[in-house]
């Protein structure tokens, strides 16, 4: 079917640019008939890499879509007083801004990642239900289309925060919430057969000779980020079906003058809410732990317990959800309970930190684009990873709860964690998706622009919480006035060189230099063995592997 | 382990239109919800999506049936219906966890016991028991009755369980190659699906509409109803499932090794049954 | 603040190593790469020590949670409701209360005129509360889940709707506290601070006398008859102060969560249904049942001023005393 010239074709429509035709397979594809073109190729498409495209551009058009609401919301903060939005229209900022960014950014973003690299990287000819995987990845817009319509609606979008607290959010809010629910749980139809689909991948579809041990970090992370997945995004599913109920059908669930209470809201939103934390942090340490070998151009330290620790931050995420609620006046046994629980939950994610550092430990190291972005993950992360140990202490949280040091805290782990996380990993990758490098000199002021914007951004608010800023509110007191005007410059300078990643990524997809197979000089992994740029197709007689190598094709 | 002939099927016009049919229902569902009209916009997106799952599946039995499929693609087809069935649990676990939360702690701190029991200085009238006949808000009016277990519920435990064990029998029948008795017993398991459904629905109406059990009714008959209601419904799609399975049994669809449709129907319909097991203990007996 | 010493420790020297492997160990300066890959002793190494360090921060974590949970023993109970938005204190047994609003004008926040030093942190009715006396919170709430926080006490609980938490202080110093409500409540959860008075304990005595005879004062004045433009001034306040946040200062509202009473059938209709619904609230919507929030003198002086205010001149007043009566049953 996809003959040189037809994938020529293909590799523009997806790249807008010169094809790697040269590279292309003679295919012994199972489909029949011509494969359609235009926009009717990646409607219908069931091609892991170009779902994973689509995935990619999906996100990143929903972190631009956020990130104007985050600058929405730092305009506003820019000054004490209310100068541009109302405060209504400020809380709906707030909720959709973590919406999207939680749900429409990094985790399609970690999706996409996963669609594209799994596959090459177990050496499989594409993902295990490869219809179904399209189905996932449609769900999308319409979730989010639906969800962004809320905001033109009587009364306004979701303005009760992304954790979405009933009864802010059952009897109190607008008219929109169902719509906000439906959008919710189409997106979650999305992740759940998504996961899936990418445990079926890795459990079935590795090349003769892989062992589950001898898989990227990457594939096991995202294994275990998928039974995270499919464990948890039914119970948030069950949550806002209860709220659904609460709202329109006259239920109790949450309400204590029928029985229930609004607090069992919480424990149900957070027993999926912290799981979730890890979705999106989990993909990262998978990413980082490819890049810091690669390019320190030695083995990654402690991969055996790299696994080991990746498998116990996974299953201590479910039992540490309370940490959220300290001040909801838990029963003091919860309380010590959950502080204990979350406290074990930084040994195994310290574990990693060594591990990193002693992979760069007597390596030889060199700083290209996705090793900066790698290396301040791992220093952003931990900054991150300290204020949550210290969030972890419930005396000491009573203090910083529901403050901007919180704010600070996720936001750490979040976007110069997670999100430098998905950069390096796009800049790492860039090569073998088009074929070419991205270009140096922007890339470097990509990263450096970032680094300094996202700092400058989050680490004020840091102070502002400590000096006892509540999040969420359109207006403060005066003695936060510095703090905040520091964070709204630093987020304007993060949002613009965002454009920078674009210019980058269009002009990679267009040209460049051209990148061989193996990409990069320290680089192992099996997809470094198939051409630059991927062939749509590959590995369709899988390769027979031994230690994760290839020692026949 | 792949042996390279791992079947990849080129593009397909189902899953985008799935995407429409499911957008459409939901959307229509949130209207009506909202607005209390364009409940049609929600019927056409169910039927859009059975139509769907009927073509998607029409292909995928098609490609079976023309052995494009190999021993790796039913393991991938295992382990996504094994998943399937652990996040269906998962999302039973949630109101089930809720059950336990409001009658372990909420019920009782409303009625001044235990860690947060001051709460009783707001209710200071309320007495806690379950099934919760008096919510503490007198606004809210509780059951006048509930139903008793050893009724219609325990029938419809011995309708469930005998059907778990019919199923078995349909699928042992299936394996030795005996296909009439495949269908047969297939068909009874089918017959008291139904029946289950029936009981149930007129469990529903005497609950509603004699008892005062309704989903207004306090935290009891929302959790009554949720519980047994989204139980209701894999019950109904699994009896709909176990019919296609019958109809393909019919038309010699499956062979003695392969037919992991049938299976996973299987699967289905067992899980469905545990549901109910806890569902009977912990909604009706205790 | 220890921990975040420990953790700066933690971060020297772990970003120190980094470093030094980032300068001594690049390819630029011609390093060759060592091959290890795992060492088992310093794998345990570095997983037990993290959790000594662990464990000698939670000892003392422990031992404070436990005193802060012990509400026991208590001088004085304060039960704090929350409101959208606002702060409503009782004195329990004591037979006080009152509600506490933002004080900060509309033209400050809109950026008109100058703010002043305690912008947003500035309310009407500060709670007012002895030293040196062990004091109990109750916190609560009217609608959705607020929190109430001042810093200074390591006070912050939720205050949950339909459940009460607890909470306890005991203030050293005399002064003015301030705090903020911590958790979203809606739209003006940026405009409920806490203001909290803190008296030496004689003054405090005599203030609480003072105000319970202020309370029974007011009682007995709900008992006479009101003339409506003595109402309308009240009214015209207590709208200000608690109504028009959401029902806004021109009575317009924001629909469709809050209706505008301009013109409207329960405003210029029956007068018991206006009554009722200022009392009792309505089920399913944020409109709160006022019964416990206001006095009956306040509570027929909003009634009147609604009835009279932007053109809905009905003429009609409601006697405090009727108020009273309905209250009472």
């Amino acid at each position: 079917m996809a003959s040189d010239k037809s994938h020529k074709a293909v590799l523009q429509a997806s790249e807008g640019g010169t094809s790697g035709g040269e590279y292309s397979s003679a295919s012994q594809h199972a489909g029949h008939g011509a494969a359609p073109r235009g926009m009717m190729r990646w409607l219908l498409t069931t091609n892991h890499k170009d779902i994973g495209t689509l995935y990619l551009i999906f996100s990143l058009t929903m972190l631009f879509i956020g990130g104007i609401m985050a600058l929405v919301i730092r305009t506003e903060l820019f000054q004490p007083g209310l100068q541009m939005v109302q405060p209504e229209f400020f809380n709906q900022m707030t909720t959709m801004h973590g919406l999207i960014m939680v749900f429409g950014a990094i985790m399609p973003a970690f999706t996409g990642l996963a669609n594209w690299m799994i596959p090459l990287q177990i050496g499989a000819p594409d993902m295990a239900l490869p219809r179904l995987n399209n189905f996932s990845f449609w769900l999308l817009p319409v979730a989010f289309l639906l969800l962004l319509s809320t905001l033109l609606m009587e009364g306004g979008g979701p303005n009760f925060g992304w954790t979405f607290y009933a009864p802010l959010s059952t009897t109190y809010a607008p008219p929109s919430t169902s719509f906000f629910i439906f959008s919710l749980h189409i997106a979650g139809i999305s992740s759940i057969l998504g996961a899936i689909n990418i445990i079926a991948t890795i459990l079935n579809l590795r090349a003769p000779g892989m062992r589950m041990m001898d898989m990227p970090l990457f594939v096991w992370t995202w294994l275990i980020t998928a039974f995270l997945l499919i464990a948890v995004m039914p119970v948030l599913a069950g949550a806002i079906t209860m709220m659904l109920f609460d709202i329109n059908f006259g239920t109790s669930y949450f309400n204590a003058a029928g029985g229930g209470d609004p607090v069992l809201f919480q424990h149900l939103f957070w027993f999926f809410g912290h799981p979730e934390v890890y979705i999106m942090i989990l993909p990262a340490f998978g990413i980082v732990s490819a890049i810091v070998p690669t390019f320190s151009r030695k083995r990654l330290f402690g991969y055996a317990s790299m696994v080991y620790a990746t498998g116990s931050i996974a299953i201590m995420s479910f039992l540490v959800w309370a940490h959220h609620m300290f001040a909801v006046g838990l029963p003091l046994v919860a309380e010590l309970f959950f502080m204990y629980t979350t406290m074990l939950i930084a040994v195994p994610t310290g574990v990693k930190v060594f591990n990193w550092i002693a992979t760069m430990f007597r390596g030889s190291i060199s700083f290209e684009p996705p090793m900066l972005f790698a290396i301040a993950f791992i220093v952003q992360f931990t900054i991150g990873g300290f204020s949550g140990l210290m969030l972890a202490i419930a005396p000491a949280d009573f203090q910083y709860h529901d403050t901007y040091f919180v704010v600070a805290h996720f936001h750490y782990v979040l976007v110069p964690g997670a999100l430098f996380a998905i950069l390096a990993g796009v800049y790492y990758w860039l090569p073998k998706w088009t074929g070419f490098y991205p270009h140096e000199g922007l890339s470097k002021w990509h990263f450096w622009l970032s680094v300094v914007g996202v700092n400058l951004t989050f680490f004020p608010m840091h102070f502002s919480g400590l000096a006892g800023m509540p999040r969420r509110i359109p207006d403060y007191a005066l003695q936060f006035a510095d703090f905040n005007m520091l964070s709204s410059l630093g987020a304007f300078l993060f949002g613009f060189s965002q454009l920078l990643f674009l210019v980058v990524i269009i002009k990679c997809a267009r040209g460049g230099v051209r990148a061989p197979a193996c990409a990069w000089e320290g680089a192992v992994d099996l997809e470094w063995s198939v051409p630059s740029p991927a062939p749509l197709h590959t590995f369709e007689v899988p390769p027979q592997t031994r230690d994760g190598q290839i020692v026949r094709p | 382990m792949s042996s390279g002939s791992y079947y990849v099927p080129a593009h397909s016009a189902w899953p985008i239109l799935g995407v429409l049919a499911v957008g459409s229902m939901m959307v229509g569902t949130g209207i009506w919800m909202v607005h209390g009209s364009a409940a049609w916009l929600s019927g056409i997106g169910l039927l859009a999506v059975m139509l769907v799952m009927a073509g998607w599946f029409r292909d995928v039995i098609h490609e079976s049936m023309s052995g494009l499929y190999d021993d790796q693609m039913d393991r991938s087809f295992r382990w996504g219906m094994g998943w399937f069935i652990f996040s269906e649990l998962m999302f039973f676990a949630a109101f089930f966890g809720a059950l336990f939360y409001v009658r372990t702690f909420a019920l009782p701190w409303l009625d001044g016991e235990g860690a947060k029991g001051v709460t009783a200085l707001l209710w200071p009238d309320f007495t806690a028991s379950w099934p919760l006949m008096n919510p503490p808000d007198a606004s809210i009016s509780g059951p006048k009755e509930v139903l008793s277990p050893w009724q219609l519920p325990l029938a419809n435990t011995l309708l469930l369980v005998s059907s778990s064990i019919t199923l078995t029998v349909a699928h042992e029948g299936l394996k030795m190659g005996y296909r009439r008795t495949a269908r047969n017993w297939l068909a009874g398991t089918v017959g008291l699906g139904v029946c289950f459904l029936t009981l149930q629905g007129i469990e529903y109406y005497e609950a509603w509409h004699h008892l005062g059990l309704t989903l207004q009714a306090g935290v009891y008959g929302g959790t009554f109803f949720l519980l047994t209601g989204f139980h209701g419904l894999h019950v109904t799609i699994g009896t709909l499932i176990l019919a296609v399975m019958l109809v393909r049994v019919i038309r010699g669809h499956f062979s003695t090794e392969h037919h992991f449709a049938f299976e996973a129907a299987a699967w289905y319909w067992h899980f469905v049954d545990a549901v109910w097991i806890g569902l009977f203990l912990f909604v009706y007996v205790f | 603040m220890t921990i975040f010493w420990i953790c700066v420790i933690i971060g020297v020297v772990v970003f120190g190593i980094m470093g030094y492997s980032m300068i001594r160990h690049r390819k630029s300066r011609g390093a060759i790469p060592a091959t290890f890959h795992e060492n088992t002793r310093i794998e345990i190494l570095w997983t037990i020590i993290p959790l000594v360090i662990l464990f000698v921060m939670a000892v003392p974590a422990t031992a404070t949670l436990k005193d802060m949970y012990d509400a026991s023993e208590s001088a004085l109970d304060i039960k704090v409701t929350g409101h959208q938005w606002r702060w409503q204190y009782e004195y329990l047994g004591e037979n006080v209360a009152f509600t506490s609003s933002l004080a900060t004008p509309r033209e400050q926040i809109n950026n008109t005129s100058e703010k002043g030093e305690h912008y947003l942190l500035e309310v009407d009715n500060p709670l007012v509360l002895p030293i040196n006396r062990k004091v109990r919170f109750l916190t609560t709430s009217a609608d959705v889940i607020h929190s109430w926080w001042v810093p200074d006490f390591g006070v912050k609980k939720d205050a949950i709707p339909g459940f009460i938490n607890e909470a306890w202080t005991r203030i050293d110093t005399p002064g003015t506290y301030r705090g903020q409500c911590a958790e979203l409540c809606g739209k003006d959860h940026g405009f409920m601070p806490v203001v909290v008075q803190a008296l030496p304990e004689a003054e405090f005595d005599e203030w609480l006398v003072a105000r319970k005879a202020e309370a029974e004062a007011s009682l007995s004045d709900a008992g006479r008859d009101w003339g409506l433009e003595e109402l309308m001034e009240k009214g015209e306040k207590t709208y200000a102060t608690i109504c028009a946040a959401c029902h806004q200062p021109n009575g317009q509202g924001m629909p469709p969560a809050f209706p505008s009473l301009v013109g409207s059938a329960i405003v210029t209709g029956d007068m018991q249904a206006h009554i009722d619904i200022v009392i009792n609230g309505k089920a399913g919507t944020p409109m709160a049942a006022f019964a416990d929030v206001l006095s009956p003198v306040e509570l027929a002086a909003v009634i009147t001023y609604e009835r009279n205010a932007w053109g809905n001149d009905t003429g009609e007043l409601v006697q405090p005393a009727v108020i009273k009566e309905q209250l009472s049953q």
